[in-house]
């Protein structure tokens, strides 16, 4: 099966078989970053642009980072010191980066649809790094892609997925990842963050920790953002703690082979407890790694490479 | 003044329960039982033949921009965007740059209807200063420079104390308050209907509940002061339900309801079209076909577009940051159509009843009928004619539809103000 898809802006709109596309290529990937000469040439002369509207540090970096090692050209766009402080629209910004010869477009954007509505004004491919609280799918992909390193096949494992979901673009491109992959998916945090509206899309909620991390094989932990504290979501960052907090005791409630994600920045104390964040069940860093390989597959297959073939040629 | 004669069309006038095949006769601007002979032989004949005749529609609820925003509309062309619409008479919102809310705006603007107009547009007064919600506009002094209706429009009066003194007071010259019903606090940064396509695409949502809660304390209000409040665009079902309730307690509620919430959900969303992005927004089906149920028992009282016309710069960005709002006055008619009288079984009298006769009355305005005496202002149009809609070839200055490039059915032919034609294809 070849790959067709130009742009990569939600895991909604990918196949499973797609999926497996993008996790085979990002683990050929991951075999060449554990070379000495870390580079293929796959996308020299081509200049990737990072179009980010909104901070990021991992993600940012992990794309740069992958793109220098297909030996793309990087520009990375800087929101604060743009025209975009100037009043220029999105369609016009785009649409001189692309008069500018780039050759992909990375976009972090607010704004959720931002991504889909630049594909739709440019020729050139469009990458979502994050739009809003609706997707981020390398997320996505690379979190399931260091599951199945893990686990092996996820269907029928229980993932747990804990903490601000309403407002988490990472909780929804997980949410069809895992159920497109066949896990059970339950989502925990308060009433207010984990709305019921998400069985719709095919997962469990729940606000009882106890009976939803019992024998749950992963639990992903999303960032409880201070921002939302004083707003009416909840009380405190302290009450948050004391009722959804992952420490000691209540990961004891885990599958004992389960595996501990949090897709960063933690907050230290708040959503999870030091001693398990940096723990031997903890996958935190081996998921920002596998960001580089996955985002490498990324970039590389919507810049028109098929799955195989130029992989091994690289090999 | 010419005299006109509209021949074998089918000829329908809720207000005087007529529907049947015949003629109309227009002598100065005024409807007549006949003309002599001589005057026949003189007068303008329209071949009707497969046409619908009615009473001139009528929109208690319209967005023209003028002064302020006439990049968008203008009174000229949203009369014109009227006229191609079958409507005779549009009520125009007073969020205008500056606001509406004292008697030089709106003496301006009656100027600029004198000047510009093609069909009889009115003008509606604040409720509060600058649509501030702070403190009352000088309601009395824009009754008297021509307000039909006081309203805060989008900025939906959030003080109940202030909203108590708006009727109270408004009460005393007999004019209506139109009120758009959002509770701000739930809606801020809201987009679209709370909903499970929001969370699914990430953006913020407009529960339901928002509207509900206004609802419930307009009705509390005309309750407890007797006054006649109005509320514009009902979009829940549950809001439905609170009007049946306080209609059948014998409360002073009417109700409007808009073409594109009769004919779309939240699920046209689903790609980010802001055309689809509207304040209160789209939303699921069940709402649609409680406000379908609402026009069929007479809980809702009529048919309103809130024609809201925004430049293309403001409706293509980020979904976020577009503009909320849609035009409606071209398109309402076949959408109706298709909505009530195709998919719902509405008899046709009905639906033009709910355009013409009913919204009238809600502002007590002299329109709405084909009675003799009343002024000629006459909608001929196709029930059945097929065409596809052009929105960048419209009327109206603005394009933001989403029905462009859609074809409808049901096509003006003629729309008559005071005798003249003002439209005609």
């Amino acid at each position: 099966m070849s790959w067709t898809r130009k742009h990569l802006l939600t895991i909604e709109d990918l196949t499973l078989a797609e999926i497996e596309q993008l996790h085979a290529t990002s683990a050929a990937f991951k075999k060449i970053l554990g070379r000495n000469v870390k580079k293929v040439p796959a996308l020299r002369g081509k200049t990737i642009v990072n179009l980010f509207l909104e901070p990021s540090t991992r993600t940012r970096m992990a794309f740069e980072m992958a793109a220098k090692r297909l030996s793309a050209d990087v520009i990375a766009f800087d929101a604060a010191s743009s025209s975009t402080q100037k009043g220029e629209t999105l369609r016009d910004t785009a649409q001189n980066i692309q008069a500018l010869d780039a050759d992909m477009i990375v976009i972090r954007h607010a704004a959720s649809g931002s991504p889909l509505y630049l594909s739709k004004i440019l020729d050139i491919p469009v990458i979502n790094a994050g739009d809003g609280a609706h997707e981020h799918p390398t997320q996505g992909l690379l979190d399931t892609f260091t599951m199945c390193e893990r686990l092996g096949s996820l269907k029928g494992r229980k993932v747990v997925i804990l903490g601000d979901i309403l407002f988490s673009r990472v909780a929804r491109s997980n949410i069809h990842a895992l159920t497109k992959m066949g896990a059970a998916v339950t989502l925990v945090g308060p009433a207010t963050l984990v709305p019921s509206w998400f069985t719709s899309m095919g997962v469990e909620v729940s606000h009882d920790l106890k009976s939803a991390l019992a024998d749950a094989e992963v639990v992903m932990l999303l960032r409880i953002q201070h921002e939302r504290q004083g707003e009416s979501h909840f009380p405190s960052l302290g009450e948050y703690t004391s009722m959804f907090g992952l420490n000691k005791t209540r990961a004891s409630w885990l599958n004992p082979r389960a595996i501990i994600m949090h897709p960063g920045p933690i907050n230290r104390g708040v959503e999870i407890d030091s001693e398990l964040a940096d723990g031997d069940r903890s996958v935190i860093l081996e998921q920002v790694t596998n960001g580089i390989a996955v985002r490498m597959a990324v970039l590389y297959l919507c810049a028109g490479f098929q799955p195989e073939p130029m992989i091994s040629s690289t090999r | 003044m010419p005299t006109l004669w509209i021949r074998r069309a089918h000829v329908i006038d809720p207000a005087a329960r007529r529907s049947a095949p015949g003629d109309l006769f227009v002598r100065d601007g005024k409807l007549v039982a006949s003309l002599t002979p001589a005057e026949k032989r003189r007068a303008r004949k329209f071949d009707g033949t497969g046409l619908v005749a009615c009473p001139g529609l009528v929109d208690i609820h319209v967005h023209f921009r003028e002064p302020g925003q006439t990049q968008k509309e203008t009174i000229a062309t949203g009369s014109r965007a009227a006229a191609a619409g079958g409507f005779t008479t549009v009520v125009c919102m007073p969020n205008t740059l500056p606001p509406a809310d004292n008697a030089g705006t709106i003496q301006f603007i009656m100027d600029a209807i004198r000047r510009d107009a093609v069909v009889k547009v009115l003008p509606t007064g604040c409720i509060t200063i600058g649509q501030k919600g702070e403190s009352l506009a000088p309601i009395g002094s824009l009754k008297r420079a021509g307000v039909v209706a006081i309203t805060d429009d989008g900025d939906c009066v959030q003080s109940n104390e202030l909203m108590r003194r708006a009727v109270e007071y408004a009460r005393m010259f007999g004019l209506p308050v139109m009120d758009h019903c959002q509770d701000r606090s739930m809606t801020v940064g809201a987009v679209m209907n709370e909903g499970v396509i929001s969370t699914r695409l990430g953006l913020k949502g407009w529960p339901h509940a928002a509207e509900d809660l206004i609802v419930s304390r307009d009705i509390i209000l005309a309750g407890c002061t007797g006054a006649h409040i109005h509320l514009q665009h009902i979009s829940s079902r549950n809001s439905v339900e609170l009007v049946r309730r306080a209609k059948a307690a014998g409360i002073r509620i009417t109700a409007e309801a808009t073409p594109h919430h009769l004919a779309l959900t939240e699920e046209a969303l689903a790609t980010y079209d802001t055309n689809y992005k509207m304040n209160p927004p789209l939303r699921t089906e069940v709402d649609r076909q409680a406000i379908i149920a609402g026009l069929r028992d007479g809980t809702l009282d009529c048919v309103a577009t809130d024609h809201a016309p925004h430049t293309p710069d403001e409706k293509d960005r980020e979904f976020d940051f577009a503009a909320n709002g849609i035009l409606g006055l071209e398109t309402a008619l076949p959408v109706v159509l298709d909505v009530l009288c195709r998919q719902s079984r509405f008899k046709l009298e009905r639906v033009i009843d709910l355009m013409t006769r009913k919204p009238a009355g809600i502002l007590g305005l002299p329109a709405g009928t084909l009675q003799s005496g009343a002024a000629a202002d006459i909608c001929l149009f196709d029930p059945k004619e097929a065409w596809r809609y052009d929105a960048r070839a419209g009327a109206s200055k603005s394009s933001n539809s989403p029905w462009h490039g859609r074809t409808l059915c049901g096509r003006v032919r003629a729309t008559i103000v005071d005798g003249r034609f003002v439209f005609e294809q």
